[in-house]
């Protein structure tokens, strides 16, 4: 049954793989642009999205302070003090220009963590896909496993025996993160190996790699775009979380997790600490959640209805 | 139904096994366990004297030989920090947890079930409005962030709920109703197009047409329809919950099997780790055994695939 209803959510990113856009890439763009403006909820999505980038990428630029800069004097000021819009913590340092900069590690772990995983498992999935047979069934029970076993307690497993830091926190994320792309691609791919084209090209003998290339791969994009707007949410979240719990980005390097983690320690003093990292990591997720279903809706026609 | 419930079972048992393979495969990440096992002060002959004694220097194959029958016969070693038997500390710990996760669970379908009948009956209106920003709000909020800000608002600005500890129905509520929220806007969000697929449905036209009054509409002819695959849904999130409690046991000092593993994690007490993780990954497999033979009674149409 667990296979019946996972079958239900991959249909949810499946889609027609008929586009009824037709016209130059232009036009395409216009499209997109007026689908998205008539969205409410995918244009603010996006809104959020567009600022959260620009702040990751100008970071240290736009931050009022040197986010490391310590100043005992100045230290647990609350926001709206001295100028520091969101207060300082407990060895001074600015709140804001700390969350600016930590800014940029979430989302070049959820970005980078979204292109590993998104590359490996969508290999993986046409390989079980296309070629069927035990290497397949070999490939979906470690699937199976890897999707049963709860996904956090596996990043921090792993994140145990490599040590903390940027790249084994991704690497961690990546090898718990392949499988749900590779369960989705697989299904696609198992349903186009079906469809008259694809037999066709078989029949007429075009070679393999070139089928996988220029016929699956294709329409393989927008259940892979979905699916991968929707899980970089997650991996900020769990990357934050590890964070949190000190396996992750250590300190002093601002991370919205391990400001978190610091600030837990001052609960009952100053709220702010604690507030302003989480309010900054639900805007992104918020924002990339939005945009993820509003792609879902656009892409997948199926699926609106 | 035999038949059904055999092959679900010999299908968790081989998970069962790939699960011991992953975390076989895990701990050797970096190469030698050995160092995992060690203090950072171990001198080099206590850790070749450990290596033989464990049997790190034999080859691959009777490694994981011995790591499966020590699994089996539930034999994880002793924990290096406290000097007791891993297993006995891990099962000491698993009823606090699942208080957490069952109370967690009872939490959110209760919340989810009412959002989403009435996000359903009233779809398009500012009530399905509000309950649709509540599961998007819901499924974006980082839960250990969450469990922080319940926290501020009811231990320490209305000192309603203690920030944390264990003992009483007291102190479970805000740790699970922390845990709840995700788990409920997923919930609510399925419960909605559930009942809508229901409501359009040939059947309760024909209710309405005899002129039976909303309430039992509702409830009797659409939500029991709506509730057999909310509970199986239900049932597999559990696995999600005993992953989540990990974080939210740290954030108010729950005194479970989370608690244990992220200290057993920060002290590197693999022994201890490696036998937390297996229980999580066995819990998940039973229930989700239990879920899918639940959902084979109720549902004849899956044992005959």
């Amino acid at each position: 049954m667990a296979k019946k209803l996972e079958d239900v959510q991959t249909q949810q990113v499946t889609v027609v793989q008929t586009s009824q856009i037709k016209g130059s890439k232009k036009s395409k763009f216009n499209y997109y642009l007026k689908e998205l403006i008539h969205h409410p909820s995918g244009f603010t999505g996006a809104i959020i999205l567009v600022i959260v980038i620009l702040v990751g990428i100008f970071g240290k630029m736009i931050a009022p302070y040197d986010p490391m800069a310590m100043d005992l004097g100045l230290k647990l000021l609350p926001p709206l003090s001295e100028g520091h819009i969101l207060g300082t913590d407990q060895l001074g340092r600015d709140i804001l220009s700390r969350i600016i900069v930590g800014t940029r590690v979430s989302l070049i772990i959820g970005g980078v963590t979204v292109i590993g995983a998104g590359i490996i498992g969508t290999v993986i999935g046409i390989i079980s896909g296309y070629f069927r047979g035990w290497i397949d069934a070999v490939i979906m029970r470690i699937v199976d496993v890897t999707l049963s076993f709860p996904f956090i307690l596996m990043v921090l497993v792993i994140s145990t025996v490599l040590g903390a830091g940027l790249k084994n926190i991704i690497f961690a994320l990546i090898i718990a993160g392949w499988v749900a792309f590779a369960r989705i691609v697989r299904s696609e791919v198992l349903a186009l190996r079906e469809k008259e084209f694809i037999i066709a090209s078989i029949a007429t003998g075009v070679p393999r790699w070139e089928i996988i290339v220029k016929h699956i791969l294709p329409n393989l994009f927008t259940p892979i775009i979905v699916l991968a707007s929707l899980q970089t949410a997650n991996y900020i979240i769990a990357e934050a979380g590890v964070s949190f719990l000190g396996f992750g980005i250590q300190p002093p390097t601002p991370a919205w997790g391990n400001m978190l983690s610091e600030g837990r320690d001052f609960i009952f003093s100053s709220w702010w600490l604690i507030t302003f990292p989480g309010i900054a990591i639900l805007l992104t997720t918020l924002g990339i959640n939005l945009v993820g279903d509003w792609l879902r809706d656009v892409l997948d026609p199926e699926y609106k209805k | 139904m035999l038949g059904y419930i055999l092959k679900r079972g010999v299908q968790t048992l081989i998970v069962l096994f790939i699960t011991v393979v992953l975390v076989f495969f895990i701990i050797r990440l970096t190469g030698d366990p050995t160092y995992l096992y060690m203090p950072d002060d171990a001198t080099d002959e206590m850790v070749e004297e450990f290596r033989k004694q464990m049997g790190f220097d034999r080859p691959m194959y009777m490694q994981f030989g011995n790591f499966l029958k020590d699994v089996v016969t539930g034999d994880f070693g002793e924990s290096i920090m406290y000097r007791q038997d891993a297993l006995s500390m891990v099962l000491a710990k698993l009823p606090a947890t699942f208080q957490l996760a069952f109370g967690a669970l009872f939490i959110a379908i209760m919340v989810a079930i009412p959002i989403g009948v009435i996000s359903a009956y009233k779809q398009n209106t500012i009530f399905d409005r509000i309950g649709t920003g509540f599961t998007i709000v819901g499924q974006a909020i980082p839960g250990f962030w969450l469990g922080l800000l319940l926290i501020l608002l009811f231990s320490v600005t209305i000192k309603l709920f203690p920030s944390g500890g264990g003992g009483s129905v007291l102190h479970l509520i805000l740790p699970a109703v922390t845990l709840a929220a995700h788990s409920a806007a997923r919930f609510a969000r399925f419960t909605r197009s559930t009942m809508l697929d229901v409501l359009r449905k040939d059947y309760i036209r024909t209710v309405k047409s005899t002129g039976a009054p909303m309430y039992s509409i509702l409830y009797k002819y659409a939500l029991k329809n709506t509730l057999i695959p909310l509970i199986t849904i239900a049932a597999l999130d559990l696995g999600v919950l005993l992953g989540g409690a990990v974080i939210i046991e740290f954030v108010f000092s729950w005194p479970g099997l989370g608690q244990l593993l992220l200290n057993a994690m920060m002290g590197r007490d693999f022994p201890v780790v490696i036998a937390g993780v297996f229980f999580i990954a066995l819990s998940v497999s039973v229930i989700n055994f239990f879920a899918d033979i639940l959902y084979g009674l109720v549902n004849p149409q899956v044992r005959l695939k």
